[in-house]
């Protein structure tokens, strides 16, 4: 591979990654987030429908 | 055909695309991190330089692909917005929402790379030539979108506002494809896929299509996921009116108790 442009290459490479591994951890942190509040609900005894009728005998 | 609709119908079922999708997702973020591996390690030690671009067309690879999903992420977002308008399935919605992220990172990274490829290349690192205008207005249909999402508050009337303007938006989808072919553009016209086949090397072309494959199995990984968290999302705000109601009603009951006892 000969160097000429290599700063370029880098450059376009290093924003690739930030943007790929942005998107993971917004996923990641995201996902986490709307569990911790499901389960913040769950402890309250605040439950949905389906999840009652499935509680019910 | 009634057979097909049946599994459409229990793949629509939330629960039962959180408990499948679970299931896949590892598996396919997986995939896509090895062809991923395989196709950085076929650019940096396999393909060779290009004989007019030298090296700087190792950021075709990441460029290209970029191009590519921006495309498809809008096309599956218009897919699920005929779902939304015409069978108004709340998985349609949620489809919809989880991808427009998505594709306006694949399309930023796709307008950077192709920036910083044009320095060096053709001398700058803008012209206001059709693909690259219209790539950039995909790119504002992209955040508009994303910003609709967030102007509503009810889901079901923000993804019937937003699937409106993601099939108005889709106007520009052909015109980012061919632009190079109808208009006289600084940009390079198809090489890849085109009639009379592809105009690049096999050696430049398979670590392309490696590329390519891993970054749409890690679009659609992402896609999944925004998906699975939306759902849960949507639980969370069903969750807490049903706990507002409750807060609503609790005075009305005690007020109302004594009366009753009388």
């Amino acid at each position: 591979m000969s160097g000429g442009h290599m700063g370029y290459i880098v450059a376009a490479y290093a924003f690739a990654a930030i943007t790929v591994g942005g998107l993971i951890l917004r996923a990641v942190l995201d996902h986490r987030a709307q569990q911790r509040a499901l389960a913040d609900f769950e402890a309250r005894g605040v439950q949905r429908r389906s999840r009652r009728k499935a509680a019910q005998p | 055909m009634a057979e097909n609709n049946s599994i459409l119908t229990a793949l629509a079922n939330p629960t039962r695309f959180l408990a499948l999708s679970a299931r896949v997702l590892p598996w396919m973020a997986g995939l896509s991190a090895v062809l991923l591996a395989v196709g950085l390690w076929l650019v940096f030690f396999q393909v060779p330089d290009d004989y007019q671009q030298g090296a700087t067309v190792r950021i075709m690879y990441i460029h290209v692909p970029a191009a590519w999903l921006s495309l498809f992420l809008y096309a599956m977002m218009t897919g699920s917005a005929i779902g939304t308008l015409v069978w108004r399935h709340p998985l349609a919605d949620v489809a919809q929402k989880a991808a427009a992220p998505i594709g306006a990172a694949f399309t930023l990274l796709c307008l950077v790379t192709g920036s910083i490829w044009g320095k060096p290349m053709w001398g700058t690192w803008w012209v206001w030539d059709a693909r690259l205008t219209s790539e950039l207005v995909l790119l504002l249909i992209y955040l508009g979108i994303i910003g609709l999402w967030r102007a509503i508050e009810e889901p079901s009337a923000a993804a019937r506002a937003v699937a409106i303007m993601t099939l108005v938006g889709f106007v520009n989808i052909p015109i980012v494809k061919f632009s190079v072919d109808w208009w006289n553009t600084l940009h390079q016209p198809a090489s890849v896929f085109r009639l009379g086949g592809s105009t690049i090397d096999a050696s430049m072309l398979w670590p392309l299509l490696v590329m390519a494959a891993g970054f749409t199995l890690l679009a659609v990984s992402l896609h999944l996921s925004g998906m699975r968290t939306e759902i849960l999302r949507r639980r969370v705000r069903a969750l807490s009116l049903l706990e507002a109601q409750q807060r609503e009603r609790a005075p009305v009951a005690a007020v109302v108790a004594p009366g009753v006892a009388r």
